[in-house]
């Protein structure tokens, strides 16, 4: 339990840094009382707007479903960036369709709570557990987190050979051998390509540009181009994918840089138009129970935040991993320059 | 009293051609007001919005800031340069591959013409971004079934390949191959309206079978061909899918996909509707051209005694045709299918067909565990009948108002009908998002302005369909027929209908298809509860789920063939003529 406990410390001390001020008191907690569940079941339904697998969102739409029979859970599950975009053309064109919306983009948080898109919920377990990981004021908390490591397909590429760092990935050897998801539609990617331009510089990714890399679109896809063996190696992508993959027999492996790994934090918050409020409490606070977050952990691959999870046998703990750190409000005044360096450099 | 008498009486009363513009004042001056409305509603509207949002700067103030940046900027003349080459390449191999397999299909007496036609339908009917995604599986450099094969056979080593998809000369050979259908049926259908007489005066004089060919068939087919080769560079320029899965992994944009990533966070709409202007011009000029080629000659070959078309005897070549067509079909259907069915009942693509790795896990996840499946299935089959039944019945209007020239102003309607194919779907899309999101007409979310949406995209398409055949109809039956007394709009219903039958159908099948194919303004116009099936298909894809996509893809291809071949089998309606389609 100790370990688990002390992962977590680990990923908050990242989170505090992150938001550059001091966890304050949450608002008070909203329990899940049977009036919320018979609210929710009139409403029958509710939209689920999503970054994360479409596999897992699924599997988490089935236990929801499974433990409260009645409501259905519509899956809307687009790349980070895609789903901002279309929330943005919802407030635009005023229509209320979402209810709970998560995305790998922890700097959409920040501008939806400033344009009053978010409605302030706080589940029980975000109030016991997430205090260092949830909006001060209560609108969103760290559903999911992941990393976004190096890949490689062990059919093609000894664990000898593979790249240790990113440096490695600017080897000759290596070029045209790539595949790399994009940060204008993954969140999981602009927050990786964030990090990594801070911590190993613009030149760093200037010369990865040079090596003929694959790219694909959503951070998901680098670990099934790893695993049909169309590229060896993976320069960024999720790694909870990768855990899947590999645990179901495909030829990955994951290798966590020397110079760190990206760290990226997915919080979920219920929309404050939620076309079907009650429901979407209800889903919100159900995304948070340890059962939820054990979930994500074993099926999806994913990391979890909240302390009465276990991490997975043969995963290396979180603990054990350099991290480099996610900071989204600096994401927020940074992306025109993120896209613009990264189509100068990629192409695209 | 027979047509031959009508015409022929009708062609003898002076002044019968001529009454047009001056005839007495009918529905027809009402339907072209309509008509005339409801298209500028469509079409200007969004491009309106377009216009202001290329003409002003980001505070709203008039500017010509976007265009500056769009000259110089190489991020943006690029994929520009790169569409245009693309285009040209796509409508040339297209019309080169498909006017001959026509002329088989349509003249000569080539065993199973109706199955080659019913694949090359099949082809149609496959929505492009799908056969791209069915070619990544075949050709991708390294995972690609046939690299994969090629290496096997040669005992080459990993990474050795032998076509690269991703590449420019990838996208166009997928372009071409979706293209290609568009340019058939337009070729095939003029073949068939030629009538065996001209033929047979000839072949009586002594001509060659190539001669006939050369002095006859291709110059009646040629309207059709340069139609056809028009159609194909506009979509091929216009495509969004095929494009964003081939070349975005090559690590190059096209102009669409360009277009579409301006729309990603910051938007920046005012430099996407500057950077599609230069589309709109390019296909105008294009349009105006090939009106000014072909304006002087007369096309009408179905007069009042029509004969029955001639098929041109092949002896023994008629097997080595038939070898071609079917090598033809392999690159759009047989290939890809094949590919998209693997995907769909294996666990791992790249190993073979085994008991082993048999499973059924990606139609259970579809059809069970995939939430929006259902919901995208209902919608995707109620818009386009919906969007087929209104863009038939617009597009015959229209293109009897234009080619008739029955109403004062008829060329702008032809204009208005045929600019559509200048905008890129997806920036037809964003205009229409910009206009339909304030009053006066709300209809963002709903299913209205996705079937405005595919009304206006399929609209050209039709409207061609139509235009070119009401040119094969003579007008001399529609004088006989007012003569007697009927006005326009009746003489539409009970003479010129009918006797377009075919293309009437064929131009529904036309909207309903397209609208199973299109993606790049449904991409930008859905919410939750209008989701269609080329969307889900595109988000899986983004995130690499080849097995349920190609369960879906395979769905679509199903239903979309299914709902073609009952249009023309219902009784009374179909059948006859359009039995070959």
């Amino acid at each position: 339990m100790r370990q688990y406990r002390a992962a977590s410390l680990a990923i908050a001390a990242a989170l505090i840094a992150t938001s550059g001020r001091e966890a304050i008191a949450l608002p008070p907690a909203s329990p899940v009382t049977p009036e919320l569940v018979d609210a929710a079941r009139k409403e029958g339904k509710i939209s689920f707007y999503t970054a994360v697998d479409v596999e897992v969102a699924e599997k988490v739409a089935a236990a929801f479903k499974a433990k409260y029979p009645g409501i259905d859970v519509l899956v809307e599950r687009a790349g980070s960036e895609r789903v901002f975009q279309r929330v943005e053309q919802e407030r635009v064109g005023n229509i209320a369709n979402a209810d709970v919306v998560n995305s790998s983009d922890a700097a959409h948080y920040i501008i939806w709570k400033r344009e009053g898109l978010l409605a302030a919920y706080v589940p029980d377990d975000v109030a016991a557990f997430y205090k260092d990981s949830a909006d001060p004021e209560g609108y969103y908390a760290t559903w999911r987190a992941t990393l976004s490591p190096i890949g490689y397909n062990t059919k093609y590429v000894k664990p000898s050979d593979a790249p240790k760092s990113f440096a490695d990935l600017l080897a000759p050897k290596w070029k045209g051998m790539m595949v790399k998801g994009h940060p204008g539609y993954s969140g999981t990617i602009l927050t990786a390509t964030f990090e990594i331009s801070r911590d190993l510089g613009w030149d760093y990714l200037q010369k990865l540009g040079q090596q003929k890399v694959m790219q694909v679109q959503s951070s998901t896809e680098p670990p099934k181009k790893l695993a049909v063996g169309e590229r060896p190696i993976m320069a960024d992508g999720n790694e909870y994918n990768l855990f899947t993959l590999k645990e179901s027999g495909q030829p990955v492996d994951v290798v966590y840089p020397s110079e760190g790994t990206p760290f990226i934090s997915s919080p979920s918050a219920v929309m404050a138009k939620a076309p079907h409020p009650n429901a979407a409490r209800l889903f919100q606070s159900f995304l948070f129970t340890p059962e939820t977050q054990q979930l994500l952990i074993d099926v999806g691959g994913l990391r979890s935040l909240h302390p009465k999870t276990k991490e997975h046998a043969g995963r290396t703990p979180l603990k054990e991993i350099k991290l480099m750190r996610d900071d989204p409000a600096a994401v927020v005044d940074k992306v025109d320059e993120i896209k613009a360096n990264y189509a100068k450099y990629f192409g695209t | 009293m027979s047509f031959d008498n009508l015409s022929a009486a009708a062609a003898r009363l002076p002044g019968a051609r001529h009454r047009g513009p001056l005839g007495r004042l009918d529905a027809s001056k009402l339907a072209f007001g309509v008509c005339a409305l409801v298209l500028l509603a469509l079409v200007g509207l969004p491009l309106f919005w377009l216009g202001v949002s290329a003409f002003t700067n980001k505070s709203g103030a008039p500017s010509l800031e976007n265009f500056a940046r769009l000259f110089t900027d190489p991020t943006l003349l690029a994929p520009l340069r790169i569409s245009l080459v693309v285009a040209t390449s796509v409508g040339c191999f297209a019309t080169l591959i498909a006017a001959p397999v026509a002329w088989l299909v349509a003249r000569s007496d080539m065993p199973a013409r109706r199955i080659v036609r019913a694949l090359i339908t099949a082809s149609f009917v496959t929505p492009p971004f799908l056969g791209a995604i069915a070619w990544e599986v075949l050709a991708a450099p390294n995972s690609g079934l046939i690299n994969v094969w090629y290496r096997g056979l040669y005992d080459l080593p990993p990474f050795v390949h032998f076509i690269d998809i991703y590449s420019i000369e990838g996208l166009i050979f997928v372009d071409s191959c979706y293209a290609f259908p568009f340019v058939f049926v337009l070729v095939a259908n003029a073949l068939d309206r030629i009538p065996a007489d001209m033929e047979d005066a000839a072949a009586i004089l002594g001509a060659s079978g190539w001669r006939i060919i050369r002095t006859i068939t291709l110059p009646l087919a040629l309207p059709a061909m340069l139609a056809g080769a028009l159609i194909a560079f506009l979509r091929s320029l216009t495509l969004f899918g095929t494009p964003a899965i081939l070349a975005l992994p090559a690590g190059f944009h096209t102009i669409t996909t360009k277009i579409w990533s301006l729309f990603q966070y910051p938007p920046n709409p005012g430099l996407a509707a500057a950077a599609s202007l230069p589309l709109l011009i390019a296909t105008i000029v294009l349009l105006k051209a090939q009106s000014w080629i072909l304006g002087r000659r007369g096309y009408v070959v179905l007069g009042g005694r029509s004969g029955a078309t001639r098929r041109v005897e092949l002896g023994a070549w008629r097997w080595a045709a038939l070898a071609l067509c079917l090598l033809v079909l392999c690159f759009p259907v047989f290939l890809p299918y094949l590919a998209l069915l693997k995907a769909a009942l294996t666990k791992r693509l790249g190993e073979p067909l085994s008991a082993d790795n048999l499973t059924l896990q990606h139609l259970r996840f579809v059809f069970f565990e995939f939430s929006p499946t259902r919901l995208a299935l209902r919608n995707t089959l109620l818009f386009a009948f919906v969007s087929a039944v209104l863009g038939t019945a617009l597009a015959l209007l229209v293109s009897y108002l234009a080619t008739r020239k029955a109403v004062f102003g008829h060329s702008v309607l032809g204009f208005l009908a045929t600019a559509p194919i200048a905008v890129p779907g997806i920036v037809l899309g964003v205009g229409m998002f910009i206009a339909y999101t304030r009053p006066p007409l709300v209809l963002y979310g709903t299913m209205w302005i996705m079937i405005i949406a595919y009304v206006t995209i399929e609209l050209p398409a039709a409207y061609q369909q139509l235009k070119s055949a009401f040119s094969g109809v003579a007008e001399e039956l529609e004088e006989a027929g007012r003569i007697l007394g009927a006005g326009r709009l009746r003489t539409l219903k009970d003479i010129t209908a009918p006797l377009l039958r075919t293309g009437i159908i064929t131009a529904w099948c036309f909207i309903f298809i397209g609208v199973m194919r299109e993606l790049s303004a449904a991409i930008m116009l859905f919410t939750a509860e209008t989701k269609v099936l080329p969307v889900v298909i595109y988000d899986l894809n983004e995130s690499g789920d080849l097995g349920a996509i190609s369960v879906l893809g395979i769905t679509l291809l199903v239903l979309t063939f299914a709902v073609t071949l009952l249009a023309n089998r219902l009784p009374g309606f179909g059948a006859p003529a359009a039995g070959a389609k």
